[in-house]
């Protein structure tokens, strides 16, 4: 009796498979060919429409995403109390990456497949990225991405509202070579942005005259800093660049400010400190260094104070904002004012409408790049300060174009893929 | 020249932090035998006790002296916590005490987690830390010195108490026969709690000495507990001798290799002359004389 249900059992299950790869096959077969990709399932019927929040809620990465989650939900908020997008309330479903590339892309895939909500906001590191990439592609939905990264990517399924490489890494050289830098000495941590963006440095110092005394990584998270210190100090070069992630950063200012080396002699360059790591950092390990970013807390603007206050407002005085949160903040704008403009919710109508669409975000005037799906940015060089924030010394007046793979530099075009 | 020197200076302070995060485990590790994972842990303990204090006491140098104090008996109170619940049910069977400890050492972050917030704190040192001192033409921060004479002070104390005190014999005694100690009187298990004790509390002592060079996160202890194995490993279990060696040598090998070639590169380089040591001697820099090794 018992063999005899198993086998009755097998013949369907064996069939129920068999369906089931051919239905993937199938799909596939029409992906390779060139039609229209998978049917969304997004439901526009109701007086409501779902968007995604996709952040590391748990994990290594959490201390940064949950603040991206936090300005997400801000946005949102604030776009219901003023009616919403055409006409429907957005309601979010969150999900929690937790700091794992494939947590990121599984999470993807629900969301946009059974939650079948319109876009997706939220991603941190380029490894994420790089796994949710192929997830909105195959499905044809949307990804909003808010943090600066190493360029040399454009899809048209996912939105890059951080900066690229030449809207932050680029000036920052030119500022310092304006101040008179001829020497740099390279810092960062040991995986895919740092060693990028120093390629990139390598080159354009290289064509621009500027030595490079020493190239150094160490792993992530790691602190000990001193024989790095030792060799900056002994190669005098006119200038740091850093790009160490986390931790790392406290124990190289730390050893830094310890061994007598001045913001006055060898200024620090950082490019992944925000408001908020300078309180860990402490503030007199770290005052008078540099950072480049596009959006600082003391950027005086009505646009910045109407978000800084609604802000604080909702998750505490002292909880400062940083660039990847406004970059957050500006992307559910982005997405707003491109359905509004297409009068649609679907992804193609997305993308065929975006070019051109802007919105005046707490950073100043952004504008979407219809052909890489990057937005216009301004650069900003910033200075710590005594109270822990960061205040602008130096910006480039009008938002740069993206140009994620640097064609419009000649000195760049050693780099390849 | 200045650059040897600075060298010299740097491996000897990375070596006196790998000695004060190693001690501990020379203890409960070396001698007991026990692969307590969750020593990195205690580690993490001590600098938020650190940081703790530093709430209380206002003043940096007050609270840099207490904070040393406190977190060598906070260390040594979650050792023999764990000691009593768990580990004394897996004496003679380490690869259980490593799962065990591992599962606790998790356990222990997220509670820090939970408790203190994932973001790293911070913990001002004093002033007169602050800065360098110039030696030879080499800055040399004075945190470092500081932690350097720390580290000496611990390894004299720890051997004074091993060779002179009555305990130090009968932790030696328990050590070398856990069965003829017990036949003479001794009580095993009360020195195993005391054993415990002093060695998780030097983890403690060493996480108050790491927020002088870094910011405190809950994963703070996992980045030393490796480096605190193979200095154990490497200078002979249980021989405090053999860990005071090995802490400096493999802290000047670093320092010198990583001055010539990448922080990446050195790990590499010293894991591989580790390697090729422990194939030429198994046993560490000095073997444990003893007749009843299980």
């Amino acid at each position: 009796m018992r063999t005899f249900s198993k086998r009755a059992l097998a013949a369907p299950t064996a069939l129920a498979a068999i369906g089931l790869v051919l239905t993937g096959c199938g799909s596939k077969a029409s992906d390779t060919a060139g039609e229209s990709t998978a049917a969304s399932c997004v439901d526009t019927s109701g007086d409501t429409i779902k968007v995604g929040s996709l952040n590391s809620l748990s994990g290594t990465m959490a201390i940064s995403e949950v603040t991206v989650r936090d300005s997400i939900a801000l946005a949102v908020d604030e776009i219901n109390n003023s009616g919403g997008v055409l006409g429907k309330k957005i309601q979010i479903v969150a999900e929690d990456g937790a700091s794992e590339p494939t947590v990121f892309a599984e999470k993807a895939e629900k969301l946009i497949s059974s939650d079948c909500v319109a876009a997706v906001f939220g991603g941190w590191t380029s490894s994420s990225r790089k796994a949710m990439l192929p997830v909105f592609e195959d499905n044809n939905s949307l990804l909003y991405y808010p943090v600066q990264y190493e360029g040399l990517e454009d899809s048209k399924n996912i939105f890059y509202t951080g900066a690229t490489t030449n809207q932050q890494i680029v000036p920052a050289l030119d500022y310092l070579k304006e101040k008179g830098v001829k020497s740099l000495y390279l810092v960062g941590s040991d995986y895919v942005f740092p060693q990028t963006a120093n390629r990139i440095i390598k080159a354009y110092a290289a064509a621009n005259g500027i030595e490079i005394k020493g190239e150094d990584y160490t792993p992530l998270g790691s602190t000990d800093f001193s024989t790095i210190v030792n060799k900056v100090r002994s190669a005098d070069a006119d200038a740091v660049f850093n790009t160490l992630n986390g931790d790392s950063n406290v124990a190289f200012f730390r050893e830094y400010a310890n061994v007598g080396l001045k913001p006055a002699d060898m200024p620090v360059v950082s490019v992944s400190i925000a408001e908020e790591e300078v309180g860990g950092i402490g503030v007199q390990n770290i005052e008078g260094q540099l950072t480049a970013w596009n959006y600082y807390q003391t950027i005086d603007t009505p646009e910045n104070k109407k978000f800084v206050d609604a802000y604080k407002a909702r998750y505490g005085a002292n909880k400062p904002t940083s660039d990847p949160m406004e970059a957050a903040y500006t992307s559910v704008y982005l997405w707003k004012n491109t359905v509004e403009k297409a009068n649609s919710f679907a992804t193609k109508d997305i993308q065929e409408n975006a070019d051109g669409v802007t919105f005046a975000a707490p950073e100043g005037p952004v504008t979407i790049d219809g052909s890489n799906h990057h937005i216009t940015k301004t650069a900003r060089i910033g200075e710590i300060r005594g109270d822990g924030l960061i205040y602008t010394v130096w910006d480039s007046g009008t938002p740069i174009q993206p140009d994620p793979y640097l064609k419009s530099y000649p000195w760049a075009e050693a780099l390849g893929s | 020249m200045d650059v040897v020197i600075g060298q010299l200076f740097t491996g000897l302070s990375i070596g006196s932090i790998l000695l004060l995060a190693a001690l501990g485990l020379s203890l409960t590790f070396g001698q007991m035998g026990v692969i307590n994972m969750a020593h990195g842990e205690f580690i993490m303990a001590g600098s938020y006790t650190a940081y703790v204090v530093q709430q209380v006491v206002s003043s940096a140098t007050g609270s840099l002296f207490v904070s040393l104090l406190v977190g060598f008996v906070v260390g040594g109170a979650m050792g023999v916590l764990l000691e009593v619940t768990l580990v004394k049910r897996m004496y003679h069977r380490p690869l259980d005490t490593l799962l065990v400890t591992f599962g606790v050492g998790l356990i222990l972050q997220q509670l820090a987690r939970d408790v203190f917030g994932a973001p790293a704190v911070n913990v001002a040192a004093p002033d007169w830390l602050s800065g360098g001192v110039e030696i030879l033409g080499a800055v040399v921060p004075k945190t470092r010195l500081f932690i350097l004479v720390l580290a000496v002070v611990a390894v004299v104390a720890l051997s004074l108490a091993m060779q002179k005190s009555s305990m130090g014999r009968r932790i030696r005694a328990v050590v070398q026969n856990r069965d003829l100690a017990e036949t003479s009187g001794i009580s095993s298990r009360r020195t195993d709690v005391t054993t415990f004790f002093l060695g998780s509390g030097l983890a403690g002592v060493a996480g108050v000495a790491l927020t002088l060079i870094g910011s405190t996160s809950p994963t703070i202890g996992q980045s030393y507990l490796i480096d605190a194995f193979l200095v154990v490993v490497v200078g002979g279990l249980g021989q405090m001798k053999g860990a005071v060696i090995a802490a400096f040598a493999l802290g000047i090998l670093n320092s010198f290799v990583e001055y010539s070639t990448t922080a990446s590169i050195a790990k590499v380089i010293v894991f591989v002359v580790i390697v090729v040591f422990l194939q030429v001697r198994p046993q560490g820099l000095f073997a444990v004389k003893t007749r009843s090794l299980v």
